[in-house]
């Protein structure tokens, strides 16, 4: 019989079974992780890391743990950010590579 | 009890029934609403697990680090300082730790060339990371090149890629021998990058660090806590970014949330007067109040939640990568472990879900209580 | 019975606006008889239905519901005396637009908690007896002046309440239709109902189902009269 509650019912226990299906998903797969976080840890033991790869960018963002507050002079070209606002802001393109004037001396020397 | 479930469902029937005269309104705002908690979610899945990430993998890294700074910046600091910290007491080991960036014009990359303390890569070859690997499409056997500091080019035999699993960690690192990456780079042989300590005691680290920069006023020791806390940081405002951009949306939300929770319009309180007048309580116009907003942000909670996750941990954060990659080149992929932390999800349950329900019903909580009579009037 | 004892009703009162609905009204509805408040608008037939209804407060003065003083009881009862004892059928007729002509009928009980299946049974077989159970899914904006009245008759009934009350029944219908109106309305009474009707509607108060016609100008009672004898016991408040 057509009852809109019942319907409600059945996303609801739908959503719940999604959420709980994706619950055992993250306990299995957390756990199964186990072998990969150590192949992890030895990586960082024997090359003596101390930092994520996460952002390229710059010395600062690329190993954060080892940058302090004198650091934002020493950074590579393309390294623009250290406040939030950075993250706003693209590169002046004459360091992008794809400013005109560069591509014009690429092409020269070709 | 049969009867408050059967009067429960009756009331949840009537709630959907006048939700759905507005299909496209509430459609809508289920839509925007939804979206809103995936973002949140998405965020503090990723933030949460990136985190509990690094902790775990680095609790291994190195127990102390020192550095050198001069003029302001970190310089390579002599060999001769190892002699020196190694007379602390407490400290079992000094070794030094060779390591160093590499800016590659052509492909817009840096890299990460990283000595390693013991088996290093023969002489003449080197070990890249995954990153690297598909930035130059070089796999085992290629040569790579790199220029020298003094203009000279370089060429290696890649022995060996690093494991993708690891890219988290090493998709930018480019494994190299001392003689190597001294005549690449040309640091003096009396030069290394920093210093690596080991302690016997670990609640000697800070009284150990302090001795060093009483010993070498010019250098900076590292702790590993300092380590683990940066990473805890880092996020926040990394997530603090996206949350900027996504408080924008949610502001939005909130304006249009607010109209729709709080404005109770004419037709809405007649029909709460009809309600009445047919029979209801106030208590039972409460309820459908009630259902209302829990029907709409349930909804919205637990779909936005599920595609938050998939999105985080089955699809690799697919929409946060425009903005973690930032204008880097070379970029791991965020295969990140499903760690999920249940404190944030009841947080963001609420934070969304409570305030919903509440606003929902609060503007009809006068109308509800009084005489059918004057509310039709 | 009910008993209305001197009742008065103010709105908005001591700001400029006041208006005065009813003065010093005193009526009785007797069980099982049709009573109907017969005058023209603005005569405070609407506010006297409510109010007899407990769908609002007097100002002053007392309503007595068989042995139970009204008045001072708290809205929570009200309400529950209210859905037990009357059908309302508006003059607008106040159906929820959106909804089918079914809910509209079922929603009175929703409150009570009745099985389902039993209720929407129950529901189908009033909607029966005035011949709309084929119009049962259709929506309220949908059916036409007389079904729409019907539907809300229906709902008036959902709950068997011993009183049904009416304001401006045939406002919006035809003379056949206003007379399929008063057929029902026999019909109820002849199953034991008590109807009170509020209508300047020759149709309504000239017909011969009223034992009690009370006549109403400028919130005051006129007259009452018994047996289709109207003037017969002339009140002059």
């Amino acid at each position: 019989m057509h009852r809109h509650s019942t319907h409600f019912f059945s996303c609801m226990a739908a959503l719940m079974l999604a959420a709980s299906t994706l619950c055992v998903h993250g306990l299995l797969v957390s756990q199964w992780a186990g072998p990969s976080l150590a192949q992890k840890s030895a990586l960082v033991r024997t090359l003596r890391l101390t930092d994520l790869c996460l952002f390229t960018e710059a010395s600062y963002t690329r190993h954060s743990s080892m940058a302090d507050l004198s650091t934002p002079f020493q950074d590579s070209p393309c390294a623009f950010e250290h406040f939030p606002s950075g993250s706003l802001l693209a590169p002046p393109r004459h360091l992008s590579g794809v400013h005109p004037s560069r591509m014009t001396v690429t092409k020269n020397d070709r | 009890m049969t009867g408050n479930f059967e009067r429960q469902r009756s009331i949840i029937d009537f709630t959907i029934a006048s939700l759905l005269r507005r299909k496209g309104k509430n459609g809508a705002l289920l839509v925007v609403y939804t979206l809103i908690i995936f973002l949140l979610s998405s965020v503090i899945f990723f933030t949460h697990a990136l985190k509990r990430e690094a902790a775990q993998v680095l609790q291994e890294a190195p127990e102390i680090i020192v550095q050198r700074t001069l003029t302001g910046r970190y310089q390579p600091i002599p060999l001769s300082y190892a002699a020196r910290i190694r007379e602390i007491r407490g400290v079992v080991s000094v070794r030094p730790r060779l390591w160093g960036y590499y800016y590659d014009g052509n492909f817009l990359a840096n890299y990460t060339f990283v000595i390693p303390d013991e088996f290093p890569p023969p002489v003449g070859s080197v070990i890249i990371g995954s990153g690297i690997a598909k930035l130059r499409e070089a796999s085992p056997g290629d040569i790579i090149g790199f220029t020298g500091y003094d203009g000279k080019p370089q060429s290696y035999r890649v022995k060996e890629v690093l494991a993708e699993q690891s890219q988290l960690l090493s998709a930018d690192l480019i494994l190299i021998s001392e003689s190597d990456y001294r005549a690449l780079s040309g640091i003096p042989a009396d030069l290394t990058t920093d210093l690596v300590l080991k302690v016997r005691n670990r609640k000697e680290f800070a009284t150990i660090a302090e001795k060093i920069t009483k010993l070498l006023p010019d250098t900076r020791p590292i702790i590993r806590n300092e380590i683990l806390r940066t990473y805890d940081a880092i996020f926040s405002w990394r997530s603090g970014i996206v949350i900027v951009i996504f408080s924008s949306a949610a502001l939005a939300f909130v304006i249009f949330a607010w109209d729709k929770a709080t404005g109770l319009s004419a037709e809405e309180r007649k029909e709460i007067g009809i309600l009445k007048a047919v029979g209801w309580e106030s208590s039972d116009v409460l309820l459908m109040k009630f259902w209302e907003g829990l029907v709409i942000s349930l909804s919205a909670f637990l779909l936005g939640t599920v595609l938050g996750y998939i999105h985080v941990f089955i699809g690799s954060s697919i929409l946060f990568v425009p903005v973690l990659k930032g204008w880097s080149t070379l970029y791991p992929e965020f295969k990140l472990v499903p760690f999920v932390d249940f404190g944030h999800l009841a947080a963001i349950f609420a934070l969304t879900v409570v305030p919903y329900t509440i606003t929902t019903i609060i503007p009809s909580w006068r109308v509800a209580t009084m005489d059918p009579d004057s509310v039709l009037r | 019975m009910i008993n209305a004892h001197g009742i008065g009703k103010v709105f908005n009162a001591d700001q400029p606006n006041e208006f005065i609905a009813l003065t010093d009204v005193s009526v009785a509805i007797h069980l099982n008889e049709v009573t109907i408040l017969k005058g023209p608008s603005g005569s405070g037939k609407t506010t006297l239905l409510g109010i007899i209804g407990c769908m609002a407060r007097p100002t002053t003065g007392r309503i007595v519901l068989g042995e139970r003083e009204m008045t001072s009881l708290p809205e929570r009862f009200l309400t529950s005396i209210r859905r037990q004892t009357f059908g309302f059928i508006f003059q607008q007729f106040n159906l929820i637009k959106g909804l089918t002509a079914l809910e509209n009928v079922m929603i009175p009980a929703y409150p009570l908690g009745e099985k389902h299946s039993l209720l929407r049974e129950r529901a189908l077989e009033i909607m029966a007896l005035f011949n709309l159970a084929h119009r049962a899914d259709a929506r309220i904006e949908w059916l036409s002046g007389g079904e729409a009245q019907r539907v809300a008759i229906a709902r008036a009934l959902i709950n068997d309440p011993p009183f049904i009350i009416a304001d401006e029944p045939t406002a919006h219908l035809d003379t056949k239709l206003s007379r399929e109106f008063m057929a029902i309305m026999r019909r109820l009474k002849e199953n034991g109902k008590t109807i009170v009707l509020a209508s300047h509607d020759p149709i309504v108060y000239d017909s011969d189902l009223a034992e009690q016609v009370i006549e109403m100008c400028d919130g005051r009672v006129l007259s009452t009269g018994r047996n289709g004898r109207q003037a017969g016991l002339t009140l002059f408040a």
